[in-house]
């Protein structure tokens, strides 16, 4: 390639990885809050369809995003109440509910999309996607402007939704019952606080965020709902989790690099003259996951009561 | 000094059937140091989280300054000035001294901006008490003195009146020990009240004003500490007469059966915790091994009983090169452990008594013929074990999960000494069990030196070493920092060992 055309690519690439990134950004901050609090939440997968689901279902009947945004936020909230009800409240296996999220998620949002929307797709409006926002002036810069300022609203917010959820983490005293929460519960007990409300409400923020995460795929990054559209997102979100060890930053970072991954796939695919089969180029990012997964994962300590339910005695 | 500050009256407190608290009434008065002495199992704890609002009893009424008050969370307890250094420490490992300290004392909404305001409080305070630490350190940093320092802090903060320890002595070295009971003492000067909970008599005598003894849920009665001595104490809290001390070794020391050379040993997180040990156990003595607890004793543990792999060096059992060998191949060679945590390693929880007696002999005449097991033999084997060990059940059907931890232990060691050892290692032999079983224990463990094993004890607890050892090994940071005679004398010097404090006088001597 000529040297032109590898900056094209590259800034092509560069483009599509963050806004392939914002929905591991929106998902893995979220498990990061569930997970400092002691909560494993495999279900991710199930939560982003859910949300994933509603979203593109209200916004197909209003018309529009924002609302479905707020409808998704809404199914999360309850993904939410249930798990936490579930794996907090009656100290059920956390491993096994959330697999049964993720069967429940796959089932009924693809239950629910063949039995309302299927006989209408022939007539189905387009609706209203959130659409790219070109920053005046800064958009027109060469390279970084394609990159940086021509991203859609969701894509914009990732970096003021991580700074607001590290500031919680780090800056509140709630951040730090939560820290201490998946560290050591009897502690946080013994000082007069009640674990089962922090874990609740950061099972509750968790899911909510899932659910934009998922939303995200049907409101912002296209226009419509398959069955299974997340395709495995929620679980590289909670190896993101893990590779950016469980801090809002680190998952923020980590996630661009699988949405590099992705684009680089996708744009792939793209490029003639590349003989490798797609359905190898589709595969990579999940294998980069595994790759960097065994590399870096030495590294990490999660906290100490994850996945343990507590028993106050 | 003679008025109240809390009054528990008649507290009762039952877990699933298990009595805690039989109706205990108690009485503290503001700016004493009252202790609460018991044997294990004796209800101090339970009484002192009710105080603390951990727990609820099932009846009776806490009074505290003359009005009867009802504490539904720690948050209550600590809004009225009541707090509580638990014996597992209550701290967050990965925060910082300052976080953990702030933990829980603010709304959640709070932005902690103002760390450095807290900082400053916390370097203000422990100054004026003299409990030097550094409140941006990470707590898993810490050592154990520290670690306490922080907790005791912590309850300073909240501005506490009324300050309970649950045997806090129990990790320190002497001399921190010695400093803490002389700060408590100068804390209740200044109008701190305090309420220490404790097995150990020495302390009882040199730090409180009155002691309240507690035996079986129920209180035995209230005492002023200047009008009793230690042996009443003992008295009232056994309810018989007890004797601690060990009669002299009979015996003569023999050939040499343990030998350890430049052996170093990994923790499971690959780091080195033991770090190039040489020394050796021969027949007819008891080694002790002292030191504060996780300097690297337990991982020699392991790593005697092959169930840690040995990094460099090498040790000789019998004479036999041992470093790869498997535990069982130990056993065969004359291998008898008591490991420090009974649950995990001494027993199996859900077998039968009977069972567990036969964990090494399952396999072989006479319990088992062709590959099935001989249920006869099994049993009648443990009922004479037990009657021999003095273990009290009701059957040796019975899940050995249902005994006390003093009768668990009888059956471990029944079983271990019963193979009649070359060597026999043990580690924490009387930690948790009653004093009846602590005296038998330790008596067992004797006889089998004065029969010509060699005995290597492991302990956290230096009147235990000083009453079975013939010689200390000094552990410390995976080191043996000294030797000395086991002799009470020395307390002093063995302290400083324990704390790494005098690294250049290698050696004791008589």
């Amino acid at each position: 390639m000529e040297p032109l055309a590898i900056i094209t690519f590259l800034a092509a690439v560069l483009a599509a990885t963050w806004r392939l990134a914002t929905p591991f950004i929106f998902t893995s901050l979220g498990e990061v809050f569930s997970e400092r609090a002691g909560v494993l939440n495999i279900g991710l997968e199930g939560v982003m369809l859910i949300g994933a689901f509603t979203a593109f279902a209200v916004t197909f009947f209003t018309g529009n995003p924002v609302w479905g945004l707020v409808a998704a936020m809404t199914g999360g909230l309850t993904c939410g109440l249930l798990f936490a009800l579930l794996t907090v409240s009656l100290k059920a296996n956390q491993i096994v509910v959330g697999a049964a999220f993720n069967l429940v998620g796959l089932g009924l949002t693809s239950f629910l999309y063949r039995s309302v929307f299927s006989g209408r797709m022939e007539t189905a409006r387009e609706y209203h996607s959130f659409s790219p926002i070109e920053i005046p002036l800064l958009s027109r810069l060469p390279f970084f402007g394609e990159i940086l300022f021509r991203q859609n609203i969701m894509v914009y917010a990732t970096p003021f939704v991580v700074l607001a959820g590290a500031f919680l983490l780090y800056r509140t005293a709630f951040g730090l019952s939560v820290r201490s929460t998946g560290e050591h519960p009897r502690t946080v007990d013994s000082a007069g606080l009640r674990v089962g409300v922090i874990r609740y409400a950061s099972v509750l923020i968790g899911c909510a965020l899932a659910a934009v995460g998922g939303a995200y795929l049907t409101v912002a990054h296209t226009n419509q709902f398959n069955e299974g559209i997340t395709s495995g997102r929620g679980f590289i979100a909670l190896a993101v989790v893990v590779i950016g060890r469980w801090s809002p930053w680190g998952a923020f970072f980590v996630s661009l690099l699988f949405g590099f991954f992705y684009a680089l796939q996708l744009r792939l695919q793209a490029v003639s003259g590349i003989t490798i089969p797609y359905q190898f180029l589709q595969a990579l990012p999940y294998l980069l996951t595994l790759v960097v997964f065994v590399t870096l994962r030495k590294r990490a300590a999660p906290p100490s009561a994850l996945g343990v339910p507590y028993k106050s005695s | 000094m003679s008025e109240t500050i809390i009054k528990l009256e008649n507290m009762v407190k039952t877990f699933s059937g298990t009595v805690a608290n039989r109706g205990v009434s108690l009485e503290i008065r503001k700016g004493e140091i009252h202790c609460l002495l018991g044997e294990n199992g004796a209800g101090k704890t339970v009484l002192m989280s009710i105080v603390y609002g951990l727990y609820q009893p099932d009846s009776g009424r806490i009074i505290y300054r003359g009005e009867p008050i009802v504490l539904r969370s720690p948050k209550d307890a600590i809004k009225r000035g009541i707090g509580m250094v638990h014996q597992h420490f209550m701290l967050v490992p990965t925060l910082t001294v300052s976080e953990n300290i702030i933990l829980g004392q603010y709304p959640p909404w709070k932005i902690l901006r103002q760390m450095d305001k807290v900082e400053t409080r916390i370097e203000k305070l422990s100054r004026e008490f003299g409990l030097k630490i550094d409140p941006k350190a990470p707590v898993h940093r810490l050592s154990v003195g520290e670690q306490q320092r922080v907790e005791i802090l912590k309850a300073l903060y909240q501005g506490v009146d009324l300050l309970i320890l649950d045997e806090p002595t129990a990790v320190l070295t002497p001399q921190e020990s010695a400093a803490l009971l002389h700060f408590l003492k100068e804390m209740a000067g200044r109008g701190l009240t305090v309420i220490f909970i404790t097995h150990k008599l020495e302390e009882v005598m040199q730090v409180s004003d009155r002691v309240t003894v507690l035996r079986d849920g129920r209180k035995v009665e209230t005492v002023d500490t200047a009008e009793v001595n230690p042996r009443k104490l003992a008295n009232l809290m056994v309810g018989r007469e007890v004797l601690l001390e060990q009669p002299p070794k009979t015996g003569a020391e023999g050939e040499e059966v343990l030998s350890v050379k430049d052996l170093s040993i990994d923790d499971e997180r690959g780091l080195p915790a033991v770090k190039g040990v040489s020394f050796s156990v021969k027949s007819g003595e008891i080694v002790g091994i002292a030191g504060v607890s996780g300097n690297g004793q337990s991982e020699l543990a392991l790593g005697l009983t092959g169930l840690a792999s040995i990094a460099s060096g090498e040790f000789r059992l019998c004479g036999k090169i041992a470093n790869d060998l498997t535990p069982r191949e130990l056993s065969h060679l004359g291998l008898a452990h008591v490991p420090e945590d009974r649950h995990k390693m001494g027993v199996v929880l859900p077998f039968s008594i009977a069972e567990n007696f036969i964990l090494h002999d399952f396999d072989s005449p006479p319990f088992a013929k062709n590959g099935f097991l001989r249920t006869g033999t099994i049993t009648a084997h443990a009922n004479e074990m037990v009657g021999r060990y003095d273990v009290r059940l009701s059957g040796v059907e019975q899940q050995i999960a249902q005994l006390s931890g003093g009768n668990q232990q009888k059956v471990v060691i029944a079983r271990e000494l019963h193979r009649n050892p070359r060597l026999l290692l043990v580690n924490e032999p009387t930690r948790g069990i009653d004093i009846g079983a602590t005296e038998f224990v330790r008596r067992q463990i004797a006889a089998q030196r004065d029969t010509g094993s060699a005995v290597l004890l492991i302990s956290s607890d230096l009147e235990e070493l000083f009453a079975l050892s013939d010689r200390l090994l000094i552990f410390y940071e995976g080191r043996i920092v000294g030797e000395t005679p086991a002799r009470k004398e020395l307390i002093e010097e063995i302290g400083l060992l324990m704390a790494g404090k005098s690294m250049e006088t290698n050696s004791v001597t008589k």
